[in-house]
């Protein structure tokens, strides 16, 4: 009996925008100019939370602070491809994700201080509470994908992590499932590179991530994370194909985080500088500024302007923030369960 | 009124469930076709279709997670784990999400999530078969324990646990799946979670259990003025019905057949010693499993509560 191969897969990766500011006009998504000016209106605002938060965690006004410096491109360019109604499950690095899809400032500035308010979506965002536990609420986003297709809508699920949530349990046990039944779920992955000290290499003898989702009967892709137009394009190809019954897809995002792990994490210990260094030319931010430069889009004070509004955004959300007053310990209780059990109450009364 | 089994009530009670509210589903492995591995599940798929009786993969972590997915976004998962042991995978779900998912979000969402689980020993299974752990979930904030001893009060409990906007986990004992019948109405109707109920008054001594052991402590308290307790929901547990009987016999034995240490029965008893300290005449004594691994079946008699070490409980607390 001859050997036979009885299967045999590909991995694509896309790459539209390179670090010139030039695209491949083939691959290129229909985006209008406004769209394109609010794309590097999110990549500023997004960079100044995370500058702001940086600054407010060292003057010991906000908690641990994961920083998501250098996966801006990643972050904006797949939420701006989701719907209003769509469901994001984030990770606790998607800040940027959070922005895009209109989460309020001051409210991310709270949760980061250390205030549960701040996970409260407001009423329209489906957009889930942060999830510390890496990779568990990877299911979640599958479940909410069963609940869409058993009602028949036109809604897709976005889970977001990161490179070290590929090794956990549930990332398999996750995909496994929306693959079975072919759920209405993009899963995006940001592989920054880095999973505290592990660098991806030790995360997974797979050469790249995108190909896991073979495994489970569907598609994965990579993506340059860097480059806004061709995340941007891959998701929106994803959640069409999702909404229109085609099942899930797994979007690898190669970036890199430039920034230590959070602001308790020390990178110089287990990673060169000469690596941060290579991927600085790589910045999302600039390569879109050469790309509106070049269309006639970007002038400095465009920039300025860009930035000042950016500033007084985070200035006004962070003074909201610290505005609030503090929380009620009663607060604790309130939403243990619907209704607080006798012992509860009892308890409420002694604090 | 029909007689049936716990496993035809607790059947009944998802029938009607789902038949009431159409974001009810059921998930598991084998709960389709098979009907589950104790038939709990039995004849739902051809009522109401495999989206509505879903067949899951072998991933409990996964089948946990994915049904707070769904209670999250507007459904009303029933989830089955096949035995309590093979729960452990999905306890990261259980407690690092669904207990929490109200309190992260501040009330934006909610996780109305029943996991069904059968535990305990009694009907010779093998290893991790016969898991009475309990008491892991009482410890966690955001969840309900419930526990049904009959028939009746579990297609009741497991109405209300399904209507219930928080996430339940829902005991059924192996042992009792099989072993007694009783009248149970069809027609919805709930009991409430976090009420216990006497199964019997007396004014000698209070004997608290729940589930499979409170027909063992029914076997042992002949002849005795004793007043009997089924605790029925553990977490949040009724403390009121527990201390006024307390107060009135000022003599308690807890019997359950998980481990001693840092069983529920300790929890029961630190709670009687803060409220009815000075209405005790002796000792909360605990009958209980030993702090052993729960044995293969040859031994398994051996390791539950038997209405004879129950009874000699109750003749020693007598003595005071």
């Amino acid at each position: 009996m001859p050997e036979k191969t009885i299967e045999s897969i590909n991995i694509k990766r896309i790459e539209i925008l390179d670090q010139a500011g030039e695209t491949d006009e083939a691959l290129m998504p229909s985006l209008a100019e406004a769209d394109i000016r609010c794309l590097y209106e999110l990549l500023v605002l997004s960079r100044a939370f995370d500058q702001r938060a940086l600054s407010l965690q060292r003057e010991g006004r906000l908690g641990t602070y994961a920083s998501i410096l250098g996966q801006e491109a990643s972050q904006v360019g797949s939420a701006y491809a989701l719907e209003q109604q769509d469901w994001v499950f984030p990770s606790f690095r998607e800040t940027g994700v959070h922005i895009a899809r209109g989460y309020p400032a001051e409210l991310l500035f709270a949760y980061w201080a250390g205030d549960e308010r701040g996970m409260q979506a407001p009423e329209g965002l489906n957009i889930f509470p942060i999830s510390i536990a890496v990779g568990t609420h990877i299911p979640h986003a599958v479940g909410a994908a069963m609940a869409i297709k058993y009602r028949g809508e036109k809604t897709a699920v976005a889970a977001y992590f990161g490179d070290g949530a590929t090794s956990k349990g549930d990332f398999h046990e996750g995909f496994n499932m929306a693959g079975v039944y072919r759920l209405p779920v993009v899963f995006i992955c940001q592989n920054n590179q880095w999973a505290i000290s592990i660098p991806r290499e030790r995360q997974s003898a797979a050469r790249t991530l995108a190909q896991k989702a073979f495994a489970y009967g569907f598609e994965g892709i990579q993506v340059d994370g860097n480059d806004i137009f061709a995340v941007y394009k891959v998701t929106r190809d994803a959640l069409r194909k999702a909404r229109d019954g085609g099942g899930p897809t797994f979007i690898e995002c190669h970036t890199y985080r430039m920034a230590h792990h959070t602001t308790a994490d020390d990178s110089t210990r287990y990673r060169h500088d000469r690596e941060v260094e290579l991927w600085k030319p790589r910045d999302p931010l600039a390569r879109l500024q050469s790309f509106m430069e070049k269309k006639g889009l970007w002038t400095e004070q465009y920039r300025a302007e860009a930035e000042a509004r950016a500033r007084t955004i985070i200035d006004d959300a962070v003074k909201k923030a610290e505005a609030m007053p503090r929380p009620d310990p009663g607060d604790m209780f309130t939403y243990t369960y619907a209704a607080p059990s006798s012992r509860q109450r009892r308890q409420q009364g002694a604090l | 009124m029909p007689a049936l089994n716990m496993v035809q009530a607790i059947n009944l009670a998802l029938r009607e469930e789902m038949r009431r509210d159409r974001s009810v589903v059921v998930l598991g492995e084998d709960v389709g076709k098979d009907g589950g591995v104790f038939r709990i599940t039995d004849g739902l798929l051809p009522e109401f279709g495999e989206e509505r009786v879903i067949d899951t993969p072998l991933s409990e972590s996964g089948i946990v997670g994915a049904a707070i997915g769904m209670a999250v976004n507007g459904m009303r998962p029933v989830a089955e784990i096949q035995f309590m042991g093979f729960i452990y995978p999905a306890i990261d779900q259980i407690f690092s999400h669904a207990a929490r998912i109200r309190s992260r979000s501040r009330g934006r969402f909610s996780c109305p999530l029943v996991v069904r689980t059968p535990y305990g020993i009694g009907i010779r299974s093998p290893e991790l078969h016969s898991e009475s752990s309990e008491a892991l979930f009482c410890h966690m904030p955001g969840i309900k324990v419930v526990v049904p001893s009959t028939p009746y009060n579990a297609k009741g409990l497991l109405a209300a646990a399904v209507r219930d906007p928080d996430p339940v986990i829902f005991l059924e004992s192996t042992r009792l799946y099989r072993l007694i019948r009783e009248e149970v109405p069809e027609g919805a109707y709930t009991l409430p979670l976090g009420k216990a109920r006497i199964v019997r008054e007396g004014k000698e001594v209070t004997v608290i259990s729940w589930g499979s052991m409170l027909h063992k402590t029914l076997q042992a308290v002949d002849g005795l003025d004793a007043e009997v307790i089924d605790l029925m929901t553990l977490n949040p547990f009724d403390e009121e019905t527990i201390t006024g009987s307390v107060k009135k016999t000022g003599r308690v034995v807890i019997v359950h057949e998980a481990p001693k240490t840092g069983g529920f029965g300790a929890e029961l008893s630190a709670t009687i010693a803060e409220d009815a300290m000075l209405f005790l005449k002796g000792p909360v004594l605990r009958v209980t499993g030993p702090d052993a691994v729960i044995p293969l079946p040859k031994l398994e008699e051996r390791y539950a509560p038997s209405p004879e070490r129950i009874r000699k409980a109750l003749e020693e607390i007598m003595r005071y």
